[in-house]
């Protein structure tokens, strides 16, 4: 049926008989789409005088804003940091698989690596989001909002799995100088971990912040007034709380304590990543940082290459890991060789964990994240002008479809 | 007149509801031949609609070929402010149900000519044939419509300046604060209304007992505008029982003896429950 809009004539889609995740509340209201966006309805109705095309009747489920991963390492047996013929290809491979998770758009993620694979892999992902700010998600697979590179400017005590002998600090040059140097360009690049603690960090965490690119602080071993000078200078978010940190000691909390200070500079907020697979962060540190600081939390599976594989021995690169239920073991041992948790999974094991309601689970999931990027009017909501990036799924949160601008890109 | 004595608002709004949608399968409205319903706004009638939607989705009545009236609107609100009554059309009956945007009609309190405003309304109330049913609310003091005390009992659509009883009634709905709230409204006249074909007026709670009296018992009066309703061939008046406090026991128990006729009104149609 043509359209009926003095606006637009793109044909106009009405999900109806759904709850939809709005004002962090589960609402009984339909959802209008059109271009990809979220349409109101009442301009619709009153200043166009115009109707849905078609109505998708959602069985009374919850829908809710498509997931934003800042955080993934790898997946299906790709590793993003692994320098490959066409790690464009590997992207988008993993892009796909991971729309059967409700994730809509992610931030592929390097750890530390020598500079010719950052030069070789950010090339392969410029030419791969060249097109536009981010390449957008569709039937191809998830949205890419950038890169997020992790390392290697981090502290060589809590560097975790990331491999010493790249470990890199600032030098004499100030600003982001060496940091072009390394990675050969931020072009692509969202977000950068880094320890604040490192000699020169202070011209480096203000110039990226003024570049638009996210600082994060992470694999380090600041104190808290080194972390809330760098929030002071732009820094908003803290990489996998807990993890390759100094552990919360009272006298001296460390990053860990940005999420009680009152040294956050008026109307800015620090956000953290939580990796809530039930096996990275115990469900009381859990629940200690998210009562302590709830609109902060951000959800990360911080998967690695592992995730999406089926149970059992698999070569991975140099790497043989055995996979064993939600565990990914080297080999033999006991040794955790990372995450393999699902956005999904973690969305569901938070909310349990946590005690949350299940508006709060799902907005740390794609409300924070987006807002963290500095994208919260374009995504991780529902409000009216958003890309109508969504998840359909049942009140246990068990996914049935995910849709990215409003086209259904997954069903179970 | 008919007078429908019910025993609190649930029950009202339910009865109501039934007779609108009995008003329509009767009809039996079809692309060329539409139902015309006339629609106030306020906490009265929010009931009823809630029923009416009840009724879309049960699939027991649909709007695809009702066009509809409002009774009025605030002059200078922004349609999309939340207090304007676009916005009460909207989200409380319109975006539920399958009525089709041309067929609404609410006055735009916005327009820069008002008066012209008025009689296009008035002209394409009269192009849609007439209204079959308007529904309506009264305030305490009795005013139907915007039409407040002492206005003229034959008045069409118009600006009017709102009371200063009304303005202060409405600035809860304005963060108590008097300076927000419009001081002018277009409305429906009173005339306009005493053309519809039939008229339900739906009156609940104690604090307007006094102009149910009014309306019913003593004679039409300017001052109490709804009164004018006396002489009007089709009129129901829909109250519950905290309405009646000032009724005389026997108004009361007359129009209540007759309850058993008068719910025949709402009785389901035969066949209309089976759709679907």
């Amino acid at each position: 049926m043509p359209s009926n809009g003095s606006v637009s004539d793109a044909p106009i889609t009405q999900f109806i008989n759904c709850r939809i995740l709005k004002e962090h509340t589960l609402q009984r209201e339909d959802l209008w789409v059109r271009d990809g966006r979220i349409l109101d309805p009442e301009k619709l109705f009153f200043d166009e005088q115009g109707y849905a095309d078609r109505q998708l009747d959602c069985g009374g489920a919850i829908l809710a804003p498509g997931f934003i991963d800042v955080q993934l390492n790898g997946g299906y047996g790709v590793d993003f940091s692994t320098p490959s013929e066409d790690p464009g290809a590997g992207v988008a491979f993993v892009a796909k698989k991971i729309l059967e998770h409700g994730v809509t758009s992610f931030c592929p993620t390097l750890v530390t690596s020598p500079p010719s694979v950052y030069h070789k892999v950010l090339q392969r992902f410029s030419f791969f989001t060249a097109r536009c700010e981010f390449q957008s998600g569709g039937v191809h697979g998830a949205g890419v909002l950038g890169v997020h590179l992790e390392g290697p400017f981090i502290s060589l005590e809590k560097k975790g799995a990331h491999p010493e002998q790249f470990l890199r600090t600032f030098g004499g040059s100030g600003g982001v100088n060496p940091l072009l140097e390394v990675y050969g360009g931020l072009d692509n690049v969202s977000m950068v971990t880094l320890a604040p603690e490192l000699a020169g960090s202070q011209s480096v965490v203000e110039e990226l912040s003024q570049r638009g690119v996210t600082v994060s602080l992470g694999h380090s071993v600041a104190n808290l007034s080194q972390a809330e000078e760098a929030v002071q200078q732009g820094a908003s978010f803290i990489t996998h709380l807990f993890n390759a940190m100094l552990p919360f000691h009272h006298r001296d909390p460390g990053i860990v304590g940005l999420l009680t200070s009152n040294r956050i500079p008026a109307g800015r907020s620090v956000f953290y990543g939580m990796i809530a697979d039930g096996i990275h962060t115990n469900p009381a540190a859990l629940r200690i940082a998210h009562r302590a600081h709830p609109a902060g939390l951000v959800l990360v599976t911080d998967a690695i290459m592992a995730m999406g594989l089926p149970p059992g021995r698999h070569t991975l690169g140099q790497q043989v890991i055995e996979i064993q239920g939600l565990h990914a073991y080297v080999a033999g041992t006991t040794t955790l060789s990372g995450s393999i948790a699902t956005m999904d999974m973690c969305v569901r094991h938070f909310q349990q964990a946590s005690g949350c309601s299940v508006p709060e689970a799902l907005e740390a999931a794609s409300l924070h994240p987006a807002q963290l990027l500095g994208i919260s009017h374009q995504k991780g909501s529902l409000e009216y002008g958003c890309d109508a990036d969504l998840v359909l799924m049942d009140d246990q949160m068990v996914l049935e479809a995910t849709y990215i601008s409003g086209v259904e890109v997954w069903r179970k | 007149m008919k007078l429908i004595i019910l025993e609190q608002y649930d029950q009202v709004s339910e009865w109501a509801a039934k007779y609108v949608r009995n008003k329509i399968l009767l009809f039996n409205p079809g692309p060329e031949r539409y139902f015309t319903l006339g629609l106030p706004t306020g906490g009265t009638p929010l009931g009823c609609y809630k029923k009416l939607i009840e009724f879309y989705k049960n699939g027991e009545v649909s709007f695809q070929y009702v066009k509809t009236f409002n009774m009025d609107e605030y002059v200078g609100l922004p349609r999309d402010h939340p207090e304007s009554y676009h916005s009460f059309m909207w989200n409380n009956f319109f975006k539920y149900i399958d009525i089709r945007a041309e067929n609404v009609h609410i006055l735009d309190g916005n327009a820069a000519d008002l008066p012209s405003e008025c009689q296009a309304f008035e002209k394409k109330i009269q192009d849609a044939g007439g209204i079959e049913l308007f529904v309506g609310g009264i305030g305490p003091d009795g005013h139907i419509a915007f039409n407040e005390p002492g206005s003229s009992l034959v008045s069409r659509t118009r600006v009017k300046t709102l009371a200063m009883d009304t303005i202060q009634a409405n600035a809860r709905f304005f963060d108590g604060d008097l300076s927000k709230v419009p001081t002018m409204a277009l409305t429906v006249g009173v005339g306009t209304v005493m053309e519809a074909k039939e008229v339900m007026i739906l009156i609940t709670g104690g604090h307007k007992a006094f102009a149910l009296y009014k309306a019913i018992e003593e004679g039409v009066n300017h001052m109490w505008t709804v009164s004018a309703f006396q002489q009007h061939p089709q009129t129901l008046f829909v109250c519950d029982e905290d309405a009646t406090l000032e009724l005389r026991v026997k108004t009361v128990k007359y129009f209540k003896g007759m309850m058993h006729v008068h719910n025949k009104l709402v009785d389901p149609l035969p066949g209309s429950l089976k759709k679907n």
